[in-house]
């Protein structure tokens, strides 16, 4: 594990996990696991297949409640969050943090703009005075929508998905899919946002355009990004902090360049025994 | 009886000599009636002898003075002569907006018809069974309006509730025992009743929330069916299984049609004869209206945002949560807004029958009007209202048969064979339109002119 001075993810985080640990009956999937994810940081969750990646993005947006351990949403200014006590739609609603899923979940018989405003729902919700206004047609509903519909047409423009805005979002290519989920989580206006898997399945240049948007995200938007990645080119050139699993444990945690060289990584990667990472380790 | 298979016999084979090629299935030209596929050649050559088949038995009929011949070769004319006239029209003038203007023609008949018939009667004298027609289409309506109702939970929401007639239960008993007790009037009670049918839309949700698919089925069934016991058992408040009789009927705006009510009456005021007819053309515009209701506010809903999240449910009930959409809540106001136009609909049954009892709301009811929404098409507005006149009308046709009497025997009662003849319809309608009569799905906003969306992405809901 790389030692050495306090890192500026731990300073400041967005996020500080504690002591996480997931049991599925006697199977631990995450294994008393703690990292924190920096506020203006693309951190990277890495490791082999069945690592337990998904299982602690889960319980970080509440869709399993963690065995153990603390989970600390602190947006900047007001109190802490703490995730572990709210349920999956409150992390969203009012922990501001947005995910997508390793298998794409957009609504497929809805359109893509329609996509986008199921996201503001909330906002629209309160502006339509929970239906009953709006439908005796009271309040200020239709400027609410006009400025959720400019909204999901700046992100459609962001992610190059406007001409297919009425389009049912089922019938999307792949690729679009994915950057219209990211969108679609992104329009929920969250302060951290969690990808699983973004770039899964994506051809070269849909990851480059993928890097491209989160790269922009994170300066533009002001919203840290947490993400897992199988692709380790990937990972080594957008994000500034990389924590790897292995088995459920954290082996490793720092900057790309420190987990490329970490032996542990090495091992976890190349499928190495334990006896040889320790010779590598070993090696001045 | 024989000459009819005969005929038909020798009509198949004639079709199958010299029309139907191995490669060429007899039902293709006819299926093309209802799509826009290209005609072939030998299609017109199926349609030739089909029509020439039709006019020989409308002859036969004639020759042999034999009704059922009349009909079938009847039949067999309009099918073919109204599919060709459809597609002569689709290629003329492809750009025609059809669906609106069905819908319109629709609710232009269903705004005049009482009228017209009533003013053709009154000045020719037809000697028009207006009395039964008047009936059959408020049935009708009480069914499109509670299979609107329940659209919302099952075709909008995607949570089949196989106990929707509780609600309507409720609805009727509400104003029953108000108009009884208190002697509060139709309108007074309407609204109660869907407020009343509302909350135990909102108190039965609670505990199923939790549930889903089969299970969720399972225990709406259950809770049905615990309110039909209820009804039935509870003697001192609902009267047991004699039911509550002595329910008052609507007024126009307060005036009475009964010709027996004191003081003012409807015909007394507007200088009249009395009729017992004006009596059922009111009551027909009122389940009209409310149905037309149910309709608008269903529409209005789809564009809001609770609407959007009913639908968003029904695709992906996780991705929902993950946008921070409370499904509790989402789904308690799915439950609670049927529940409540099922209410509505059980205090306009109240006044209509002037008495209700248990009978009325057996799980067979909640089966028919599941099944007018899944025969719809889940979601549809149009489906659902095509499948309930298709089913409340079909089996009322099933009771003037004396053509299917003339095939099977005058011993054929076909009410007997209702719930097997909707077994098949509904085998059918699953085998050849799976999702339903209207299975694609209109976008609620568009940034320019959107298209229906497939049927094929458009998903059922697992709850
Ligand atoms: N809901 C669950 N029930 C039981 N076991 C689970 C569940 N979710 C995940 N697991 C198990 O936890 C382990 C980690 O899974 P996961 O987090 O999906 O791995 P990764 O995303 O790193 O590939 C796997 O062994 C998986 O089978
Ligand atoms: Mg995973």
């Amino acid at each position: 594990m790389s030692e050495g001075g306090a890192k500026p993810w731990d300073t400041d985080p967005i996020l500080r996990v504690e002591h996480l640990t997931m049991r599925f009956g006697g199977l631990t999937a995450v294994d008393d696991v703690s990292f924190s994810v920096g506020r203006e940081d693309i951190t990277a969750l890495i490791g082999p297949n069945g690592a337990g990646k998904t299982t602690v993005f889960n319980c970080i947006t509440g869709f399993y409640k963690p065995t153990e351990g603390m989970l600390t949403l602190d947006a900047d200014g007001g109190d802490p969050f703490y995730l572990e006590r709210l349920s999956d739609y409150e992390i969203n609603a009012d922990a501001r943090v947005a995910r997508t899923f390793q298998n794409i979940r957009l609504f497929p018989g809805m359109t893509v703009l329609e996509n986008l405003l199921v996201a503001q729902h909330n906002v629209l919700s309160r502006a339509s005075g929970f239906s009953f206004g709006a439908i005796l047609g009271l309040g200020q509903f239709g400027r609410a929508e006009q400025d959720a519909v400019d909204l999901a047409r700046s992100w459609l423009d962001r992610i190059g998905l406007l001409p297919r805005a009425d389009e049912a979002a089922g019938g999307l290519p792949y690729g679009d899919q994915r950057r219209l989920e990211i969108a679609r989580a992104m329009c929920t206006r969250p302060k951290l946002l969690c990808l699983d898997e973004p770039a899964a399945g994506l051809n070269a240049r849909e990851s480059e355009a993928l890097n491209a948007l989160l790269q922009t995200i994170r300066e533009t938007d002001g919203t840290a990004i947490f993400l897992i990645e199988h692709d380790m080119s990937v990972v080594m050139r957008i994000s500034d902090h990389v924590i790897v699993l292995d088995y459920g444990k954290k082996i490793a945690d720092g900057t790309p360049s420190d987990v490329r060289n970490d032996p542990h990584v090495i091992a976890a990667y190349l499928g190495v025994s334990d006896e040889d990472a320790q010779a590598l380790e070993a090696r001045p | 009886m024989l000459t009819v298979v005969a005929i038909v016999f020798f009509g198949r084979l004639a079709l199958n000599l010299f029309v139907w090629q191995a490669e060429y299935p007899l039902a293709a030209p006819f299926a093309k009636l209802f799509t826009s596929e290209p005609f072939e050649r030998r299609d017109l050559v199926t349609y030739a002898v089909t029509c020439i088949f039709g006019a020989a038995w409308i002859v036969t009929g004639l020759v042999l003075e034999e009704a059922v011949y009349g009909v079938l070769g009847t039949v067999v004319l309009l099918f073919v002569g109204l599919g060709l006239l459809r597609r002569a029209i689709l290629q003329r003038f492809p750009d025609l907006p059809y669906a609106q203007i069905f819908i319109a023609c629709g609710i232009a008949f269903a705004l005049f018809f009482p009228i017209v018939s009533y003013a053709l009667e009154s000045v020719f004298h037809l000697g028009l069974p207006l009395r039964y027609w008047f009936d059959l289409s408020i049935l009708i309506l009480t069914y499109v309006m509670l299979g609107w109702g329940l659209n919302i939970v099952v075709g909008l929401a995607g949570l089949l509730d196989l106990g929707y007639v509780a609600f309507y239960a409720v609805g009727a008993y509400t104003f029953a025992l108000l108009a009884t007790h208190f002697g509060f009037g139709f309108w007074m009670c309407l609204p109660i009743a869907g407020a009343a049918a509302a909350l135990w839309g909102v108190i039965l949700g609670f505990p199923v929330l939790r549930l889903r698919g089969d299970y969720l089925a399972i225990v709406t069934l259950a809770f049905g069916e615990i309110v039909r016991i209820v009804l039935l058992n509870w003697t001192e408040v609902t009267g047991g299984p004699n039911g509550i009789a002595g329910i008052p009927k609507p007024t126009f705006f307060g005036l009475p049609f009964s010709p027996f009510a004191e003081g003012m009456t409807f015909s007394k005021f507007f200088g009249v004869p009395y009729d017992g007819l004006y009596a059922l053309i009111f009551l027909y515009y009122v389940i009209l209206v409310l149905a037309l209701l149910t309709n608008l506010v269903t529409l209005r809903l789809r564009r809001l945002p609770v609407g959007r999240a009913w639908e968003a449910m029904r695709e992906d009930e996780i991705a929902c949560r993950s946008l921070g959409i409370n499904t509790t809540l989402t789904k308690l106001s799915a439950f609670a807004t049927g529940a409540m136009f099922g209410g509505l609909a059980g205090c306009f049954f109240a006044t209509r029958q002037g008495f209700v009892s248990p009978e009325s709301f057996t799980f067979i009811e909640s089966a028919i009007i599941l099944a007018i929404v899944v025969l719809g098409g889940m979601g549809s507005q149009l489906g659902v209202a095509i499948a309930a006149v298709v089913m409340v009308g079909g089996f009322e046709a099933l009771r003037h048969t004396a053509g299917l009497q003339a095939i099977f025997g005058d011993e054929f009662d076909p009410a007997l064979y209702r719930m097997l003849l909707f077994g098949i319809a509904m085998v059918g309608i699953m085998v050849w339109r799976p999702r339903g009569l209207v299975s694609s799905r209109a976008p609620t906003i568009a940034l320019g002119d959107a298209d229906t969306i497939s049927g094929d992405l458009v998903r059922q809901g697992r709850g």
